[in-house]
């Protein structure tokens, strides 16, 4: 499904990510540890398509396609979604007509009809249970005045709205509390599916315990230094980073 | 060779003279002149009328418009007004259904249509009894004591050219009075709507408005053009807010893309009187909105909110003041502007509170968003505090539309036009919000939206 081949990526003068390979299959969950500063959130960024970041190697290819052409709003077009460690406030919109427009974005892309308001709300119902959301909470600004576990659910939301075949999960568990982390947990694995894949970055091998992935990658200094089975992450757990060659800071 | 004398033509006393040789102005000070003489000065008004209208022109020629010199003025520049020759005293003339359609909230607003500044018709449902809206015209030809003791009373000639130049020459407007304890439920909607003649004119309008003690109503004055005329609108608004009274009042300009607007609105307060003004303003190549209050009696409430966009070469300002004289007055106050183009917003808010005004409870902003590299703001909150017991705060902001926000949005699969569009949107609705009359505050969302649909 995606196929990174030494992607290079910078921000400024800074090259942050030096060289990246990940191959990620449909059905496969993905988990990127690594140290603070290590190019984690970087290269779910990137993924997106954030326009701060120049991409200075290397290619991705999404189903063959080359990602890297693509706008922001093509890949989430083409069924790749991120969830963001700090979701963006965006007073005066509200999540309802929001998550409408990309909902009915997306459809329009895809050539089907669009939702009218009415049959969005039916919808809504139906998703907002899945990570134990008040509907209420629709008819408010996006994001604004949420504490951090009702953004990360607001995030969720939208990913089981918007039923990506690729989803990124930047530090989806930052800030959560064990209630919170496992609402969202439950959330994210009631969209499993083998037709799907996730990449998980997380800084906590926590958060693993409820959603499982199938191989564990440690990012350090712009590089993927290591990889392995979800047993990876308990070793990281309990030794650290510095064990393993080309992590030490 | 040349038998021809140099004879010096005496002027004869009359108006004649005051013209070129071809019988057309040959200034715009010239224009203004022969106007006033040939028209307001030479009617059948009222003696004590005219003798203020004289004393008024003479103080427009004494001062002369403005410069940027003037501290006022400072970063709006009047010569496209002060150097074009605009003829006051153009006709009305009836206008289309269709057009006061477009304009009017059809029979649910009571809705004086004014066209090039004369009334000329009026619809909407029956006004209730104790609420009397006539012409200014009309209260002339009646020599009405109300409007000889109050007309140019808190808008005075003394105050700026462009009042002194209204004082001199406005025949007519709209006279409202809502007696003490009447609640008026629908708004009064004065439509002053620039015809497709309106080329060169200059359209002098003055409103009263008297709200009495404990009475309530909205008024919505639209000033708006059916073609793209350049014209040049000077509208002065008193409104007295009696004591207890409440009064809602907004302002929406919408003129043609050619045409010039200064407006002032200057309002008096009396005790536990509440006045809600909102300033809507898109339109016009340069426009000047002043809204004046005075809280002259304790714990009067004032808001002044605002929302201006413009986009193109458009220059627009706004200058607010609010005097505290009075203790115990909130006044809150929100300003917003949304500029693409090359275009110039202007805000400067004055608050001054009176060494009597103590508890005073002050709150204004400014906010404003560039669209564009080349668009421009200039803003001056401005707080003159000399009471010692008050809570004031004042703040400005320009910014750009929020990246992080727009990828965001484009992460979400919404695309970049969409996602600006609804963050400008919401930029906008933020202040839109507060108006407290429904129907027009959807009315201007869906003006907004409209706007950067189209972009």
């Amino acid at each position: 499904m995606l196929v990174i081949k030494n992607l290079r990526a910078s921000i400024g003068d800074k090259e942050i990510l030096k060289g990246i390979d990940l191959t990620v299959n449909a059905g496969e969950i993905h988990a990127v540890m690594g140290p603070n500063g290590s190019g984690k959130s970087t290269l779910a960024q990137v993924l997106a398509g954030h326009p701060g970041y120049e991409v200075t190697g290397g290619e991705v290819l999404y189903d063959g396609k080359n990602l890297l052409e693509m706008d922001a709003e093509v890949r989430a077009q083409e069924g790749i979604f991120l969830a963001f460690q700090y979701p963006i406030e965006i007073p005066g919109v509200t999540n309802a007509y929001f998550l409408r427009s990309a909902y009915n974005e997306i459809r329009k892309s895809k050539g089907m009809t669009e939702l009218d308001p009415l049959e969005f709300l039916d919808l809504m119902e139906e998703k907002t249970k899945i990570v134990e959301m008040d509907p209420a909470m629709m008819n408010r600004s996006v994001n604004t005045g949420f504490s951090g576990g009702e953004k990360k659910r607001n995030e969720i939301l939208q990913m089981a709205v918007l039923e990506p075949r690729l989803a990124i999960l930047d530090e989806t568990d930052s800030g959560l509390d064990i209630d919170a982390l496992k609402v969202v947990s439950n959330g994210v694995n009631a969209l499993r599916s083998p037709d799907k894949a996730m990449i998980v970055v997380t800084h906590y091998q926590r958060l693993l315990n409820y959603i499982v992935p199938d191989f564990v990658h440690v990012l350090a200094n712009g590089r993927i230094v290591k990889s392995g089975g979800k047993e990876l992450a308990l070793e990281l757990e309990a030794k650290g980073y510095d064990w393993i060659p080309g992590a030490a800071a | 060779m040349n038998d021809a004398v140099d004879t010096v033509v005496q002027p004869a006393e009359g108006v004649a003279t005051l013209l070129g040789t071809d019988g057309e102005p040959e200034s715009p000070i010239e224009a203004y002149r022969f106007d006033f003489e040939t028209t307001a000065a030479t009617s059948k008004e009222p003696a004590w009328l005219r003798e203020a209208r004289r004393s008024a022109f003479a103080e427009f020629e004494r001062d002369g418009f403005p410069t940027m010199k003037d501290e006022d003025w400072h970063f709006t520049n009047v010569a496209p007004i002060s150097e074009k020759i605009f003829r006051t005293g153009a006709k009305g003339g009836p206008v289309s259904a269709e057009v006061v359609e477009r304009f009017g909230h059809g029979e649910a607003w009571h809705t004086v249509v004014f066209v090039n500044g004369r009334a000329e018709q009026s619809h909407g449902p029956a006004l209730p009894d104790g609420v009397s809206v006539t012409t200014l015209a009309s209260e002339i030809s009646g020599d009405s004591a109300l409007l000889q003791r109050h007309l140019s009373k808190l808008s005075t000639p003394e105050s700026g050219a462009f009042t002194a130049l209204n004082a001199a020459m406005a025949a007519d407007g709209a006279v409202i009075r809502i007696s003490a304890d009447v609640v008026v439920e629908k708004p009064i909607h004065l439509l002053f709507i620039a015809d497709a003649v309106s080329e060169n004119t200059a359209v002098q309008t003055r409103n009263l408005v008297f709200a009495e003690r404990h009475s309530q109503a909205t008024v919505i004055e639209s000033y708006v053009s059916v073609g793209g005329d350049s014209y040049f609108t000077n509208a002065v608004t008193e409104v007295f807010v009696d004591d207890g009274a409440r009064l809602g009042h907004y302002k929406l300009q919408t003129e043609s893309r050619n045409a010039f607007h200064v407006g002032t609105v200057q309002v008096k307060q009396g005790r536990d009187s509440r006045y809600e003004s909102f300033s809507f303003a898109t339109g016009a190549r340069l426009s000047r909105t002043n809204v004046y209050s005075t809280l002259a009696g304790e714990a009067a409430e004032v808001v002044m909110n605002g929302l201006y966009m413009v986009d193109g070469s458009q220059h627009v300002d706004h200058q607010t003041r609010i005097e505290h004289v009075a203790p115990n007055c909130p006044s809150h106050e929100l300003y917003k502007g949304i500029l693409d183009g090359r275009s110039h917003g202007v805000f400067n808010g004055k608050v001054y509170v009176h060494p009597e005004a103590q508890k005073t409870d002050g709150k204004q902003s400014n906010n404003n968003l560039l669209l564009s590299e080349s668009a421009r703001v200039d803003t001056k909150p401005q707080l003159e505090i000399f009471a010692d017991d008050v809570k004031c705060t004042h703040g400005a902001t320009v910014g750009r539309l929020d990246e992080t926000a727009l990828f965001y949005m484009r992460s979400r699969g919404v695309g970049p036009l969409e996602a600006k569009r609804l963050l400008t949107y919401a930029f906008a609705a933020d202040v839109l919000e507060k108006i407290e009359l429904e129907p027009l505050k959807l009315s201007l969302e869906r003006q907004v939206l409209e706007r950067f649909t189209s972009n």
